[in-house]
């Protein structure tokens, strides 16, 4: 539990700061340093565990469905970095304390530093591949909040894009990674991934999975060729540099390597990848570092450098290498951590970090100036410095493969000769070299509590470089042991902690880097003039942002290609797609043979079929060549809904014959009364290849589905109809399978439907409403009714009772005969509609209430409400409550309850389609229809509208 | 009876897909009529053909596929009839609706584009 509260007390605390008003500094300062402390004693509470070898976890429920909790699990290697985010992020808040201006808002700043240290220690804790990318992903965000809390100035918010852009890309193929990752090992657990290493290395995603992820720690951690976005990122205030972008963020990449190296480690494509990555991340970096003029830039570039060496030393494949790059870790973290945070105090002092304008501040700030030149000398890896020794391991390692890999080596050699070179230029121009040039303030001692901090790391750099058995030897021990092996393994090979180890090849790469750098920087300082050198340090910068730019031009164009506002356009992309989607495998695979026992395709063809085809493709033929005269398309859609009824007939299937028919009448009534609303005619098209390639399409299209049908008709075919033929009378009380199916075992999906149908007539209602400005539910049309058939009328009148009985009748029988809800529904309302067309729309309204709304509501909670009945009963939602003893029948007859299910769906069926047409009669129209149309008489004289 | 089916959904949806493509309001909502008779008799089609055989169930029949027709594809049509129905009935509206407001029936609400 402690570990819970460790890793997620953080969150809490940047949620408290940040509720906190902008103005309390000393109380946002007071619960980050409280958090930060309590995080390092909780971290140091549990030292004993860890460093008897054990693992700790612990985990609370995030997604159980998923599988996902958030678990944590820290064994040497994660106890070690929480140690060091909390502990270096308590000195930061004492630092940043005193660093911030007054203006700056303090708690606004303090929660992001919270927030990240919270997303920081996740990452190094997590013991799940997910939970650790989601934390990954929060650090991306943390920090590009960080770097942009200066929102007012443009390099801050620059810089702060760049940094989100290229570690959130390095993120997304992380994600990739672990998702791979994941898929060979089984588990996203941390243990079953470290302990699957050959597994994973032999499986033929193991490279796919490797890049991946070597792309996430690689972005994050600012190597070679993504390093630009670090430098950019110093627009951020110095303590961030200093905790983010030195001491913990960055290192999240290399954590990666470290953590994932029992996994993915030991490969010749891991010793290829990452140390070659490394090693040009090593030279590119420590070169650049040479030209920098600004303290801090100087400072990223030597951090990208020294980010290489470490991510060099895990691509050697060595244990020691792997000791190496630990013990790096820790010194890197030290000695850059007070550096930026001297080159803060520096900023803070002399308002400038231009080394061009600096120098002799010595004088003014002795002691500042000696924790600088130490750290520094730490930095170049001079000797009695912590930063000597884990340059000593990693110089031994090269040269242990000199035989091999002569490169590395000679590589490490130059990179070291290069970061002496800059050290070199960073303490002669900023401490010495004459006196400050054009400084608007002089410089003195910063406040005593600011110096705290460096002050404690510069210590601690001169101890552990004394004295590197007694200090820090056990905790490397067991953070190298995790990260070589996993937590527990075979042990590390014998090494020593000491300052000597004799006069070897080591040594005296050391030596010829020292005075070899030296007197690079001397050479430089006086044949080159550093301060008018302004090489390329933009390169990266310049080249994402034109990839970018090209990107979304890229994206534009293919934009305005697909998407160019044209609907017509659109469905005939669609079309195309779905005719190569359709047409792709049927080609690829050959075409399809046939059976031989399909049965003969021309079987039961007789003179009344082909006559009833013959009509019904006519009529769509019709429809497609007269569409621009509309009403006799109309005529000619009507005549295929005919003939798609008897094909229903046909078909075997009564119920859905009987609903075509009723629905064809409602649809050409509905058409008609569009009709009196929008123009007649179709204006002539003007391309005729528009046409034809329309045409084209469209007979692929239909002979495409006509070959489809006609192989699956050919196919045996198996079903899972037999369940409801056998079940239908013993389950559902009915003989009527279709209408059974319909309210019983969909009577879920059922509701639904009619749900969508009644929302469908509403909303019809509230657009004719809208666009009238009236409510369609009065009667607002005073016109007369115009000429009416008298026959019609009389024969209308004398119909609706009859109507209504055999509406009657085809519901009850529903569920043992065709019929049912949605039939009755379609009759009731076909007789309600042919008083409204024979009679008029005022006779009616004299006569009857008009607002069928209430019905939808009705038959929704008529059909909810049965539906939950069966809950009194215990049983799920809409359980047909036929078998229950409950309702033992009337009369004899067992009446299901899914009757009453059936009554819901009548009346939503009547009440929509009356409330659709009655709110289209009841449109008002105006005279403004475009010219192709003929007037509103011609369409009175049809007898449809009102 | 395989072939005229066939026939008849290819011509249905080929004819529908082609007044779809015209730039009217109006011919695109009959193109959608015709389509969705294509779609229907495809669906129901997929419980093969049979004839004289709807899945009324009689104690004399044993329930069984052998007896009667596919009663699955056919409670799909049958609410896929009525909803359609409403469908129509809205985007018609809505085609009103844009003639009312833009002067015009064209799809893209404007004249002909791309």
């Amino acid at each position: 539990m402690l570990l819970v509260v460790a890793a997620l007390f953080p969150f809490a605390a940047a949620l408290a700061i940040a509720l906190l008003p902008t103005n309390a500094r000393a109380l946002s300062v007071a619960i980050a340093a409280a958090t930060a402390a309590v995080g390092t004693g909780i971290a140091l509470a549990i030292a004993p565990d860890v460093f008897s070898g054990g693992v700790l976890r612990a985990s609370i429920d995030w997604l159980p469905s998923l599988g996902l909790a958030l678990a944590f699990r820290v064994d040497g290697l994660a106890w070690f970095f929480m140690l060091l985010v909390y502990g270096i992020g308590l000195l930061i808040v004492i630092y940043g304390a005193y660093y911030l201006a007054k203006e700056d808002p303090a708690p606004r700043f303090f929660a992001f530093l919270m927030m990240f240290m919270g997303a920081m220690l996740g990452v190094v804790t997590a013991s799940n591949l997910i939970v650790l990318v989601v934390f990954w992903e929060l650090t991306s965000l943390s920090s590009f909040l960080l770097i942009g809390y200066w929102q007012h100035r443009g390099d801050a918010r620059e810089g702060a894009r760049m940094a989100l852009t290229i570690t959130g890309a390095g993120g997304l193929c992380l994600l990739g990674g672990a998702l791979i990752l994941g898929h060979i090992v089984g588990s996203y657990e941390l243990d079953r991934v470290l302990a699957s290493g050959e597994a994973i290395r032999s499986h033929g995603l193991y490279v796919p999975a490797l890049v991946l992820i070597l792309l996430g720690a690689f972005t994050k951690s600012a190597q070679f060729p993504f390093h630009f976005w670090l430098p950019h990122a110093m627009a951020a205030p110095t303590p961030v540099s200093a905790y983010l972008h030195s001491a913990t963020m960055v290192k999240a990449g290399v954590f990666l390597l470290a953590r994932m190296f029992p996994a993915l480690g030991g490969s010749p494509e891991w010793f290829w990848i990452v140390s070659l990555t490394g090693m040009a991340t090593l030279l590119v970096g420590a070169y650049f570092a040479i030209f920098q003029h600004d303290l801090k830039g100087l400072l990223a570039y030597s951090t990208i450098s020294h980010l290489g060496l470490i991510t060099l030393l895990f691509g050697m494949n060595t244990p020691m290498a792997v000791v190496a790059g630990v013990f790096h870790i820790i010194n890197h973290a030290t000695f850059k951590a007070s550096l930026f945070m001297a080159a803060g105090i520096v900023d803070h002092e002399a308002h400038t970090r231009d080394m061009r304008k600096l120098g002799g501040l010595f004088k003014l700030m002795p002691i500042t100036g000696t924790l600088a030149i130490i750290a520094t000398a730490a930095m170049a890896g001079v000797p009695l410095a912590n930063g000597f020794l884990s340059k000593e391991m990693f110089f031994t390692e090269a040269a242990a493969s000199l035989g091999t890999h002569w490169w590395l080596p000679f590589g490490a050699t130059v990179a070291g000769t290069l970061s002496v070179a800059y050290s070199a230029r960073f303490i002669y121009e900023v401490w010495f070299s004459g006196t400050p040039r054009g400084l608007e303030v002089t410089p003195h001692e910063p406040p005593r509590l600011m110096r705290v901090p460096v002050e404690l790391l510069v210590v601690l750099c001169i101890v552990v470089g004394v004295a590197p058995a007694l200090t820090v030897g056990p905790t490397l021990a067991v953070a190298a042991q995790a990260a070589a092996f996993g937590a527990p393994g075979p042990a590390l090979p014998e090494y020593t902690l000491a300052i000597w180890h004799g006069f070897n090849l080591p040594l005296m790469m050391s030596l010829i880097a020292l005075a070899g750098g030296v007197a690079l920087y001397w050479a430089m300082h006086r044949g080159l003039n550093l301060h008018g050198l302004n090489p390329f340090p933009l390169g990266g910068k310049v080249l994402f942002q034109r990839l970018l730019a090209a990107l979304i031009e890229v994206a534009h164009r293919l934009t305005a290609m697909l998407q160019n506002g044209s609907l017509q356009r659109y469905l005939l992309l669609f079309s195309l797609a779905v005719l190569a989607a359709g047409a792709g495998p049927f080609v690829a695979s050959g075409g399809v043979r046939l059976p031989e026992t399909a049965p003969w395709p021309l079987e039961g063809v007789n003179l009344p079929t082909i006559a009833v085809f013959a009509i019904g493709i006519a009529g769509a033929f019709a429809t497609g060549v007269w569409h621009r005269q509309r009403f006799i398309a109309l005529i000619a859609l009507g005549v295929v809904g005919l003939a798609v009824s008897l094909a229903f007939v046909y078909l075997s299937a009564p119920d859905l014959a009987m609903t075509q028919l009723m629905v064809e009448v409602v649809t050409v009534i509905l058409f008609m009364l569009a009709l009196a609303h929008l123009p007649n005619e179709s204006p002539p098209e003007r391309r005729a290849a528009r046409r034809l390639r329309d045409g084209a399409v469209s007979v692929a299209v239909g002979a495409g589905l006509a070959m489809l049908t006609f192989v699956v008709l050919s196919l045996p075919f198996d079903s899972i109809s037999p369940y409801f033929l056998e079940t239908a009378a013993t389950l559902g009380g009915g003989a009527n399978v279709v209408n059974v199916i319909l309210v019983d075992y969909r009577g879920f999906d059922t509701l639904g439907e009619i749900s969508v149908l009644g929302i469908a007539g509403l909303v019809i209602f509230a657009i004719v409403a809208s666009l009238d400005g009236t409510n369609p539910a009065t009667p607002t049309d005073t016109r007369p009714d115009g000429r009416l058939l008298l026959p019609l009328a009389l024969m209308a009148r004398l119909m609706l009772p009859l109507a209504g009985v055999i509406a009657f009748y085809i519901f009850l029988r529903g569920h043992n005969e065709p019929g049912g809800g949605f039939i009755a529904g379609l009759v009731l309302a076909v007789a309600l509609l042919l008083q409204f067309i024979a009679n008029g729309q005022r006779w009616v309204e004299a006569r009857m209430a008009t607002d069928f709304r209430l019905l939808i509501a009705g038959g929704l909670v008529i059909a909810g409400l049965t539906g939950m009945a069966a809950w009194w009963f215990g049983s799920p939602f809409l359980t047909s409550t036929y078998d229950y003893p409950w309702l033992p029948g009337v009369g004899g007859v067992p009446l299901a309850s899914a009757a009453l299910f059936d009554l819901g769906v009548f009346l939503v069926v009547v009440g929509a389609t009356m409330v659709a047409l009655i709110s289209l009669a009841r449109m008002r129209r105006d005279g403004t229809m475009n010219s192709s149309a003929s007037g509103p008489t011609r369409a009175d004289n049809k007898g449809v509208a009102a | 009876m395989i072939v005229l089916f066939s026939l008849a959904v290819g011509v249905l949806a080929g004819t529908g897909l082609y007044l779809m493509l015209r730039p009217r309001t109006f011919d695109l909502i009959l193109g959608l009529s015709l389509l969705a008779h294509a779609v229907n008799l495809f669906i129901v089609l997929m419980g093969r053909i049979r004839t004289g055989a709807p899945p009324i169930l009689e104690a004399s029949k044993a329930p069984t596929l052998a007896n009667y027709a596919d009663p699955l594809p056919q409670a799909l049509v049958l609410t896929a009839i009525v909803i359609g129905f409403a469908m129509t009935a809205l985007i018609i509206v809505i085609a009103m609706a844009a003639h009312k407001k833009t002067r015009s029936d064209h799809v893209d609400g404007g004249g002909e584009r791309s």
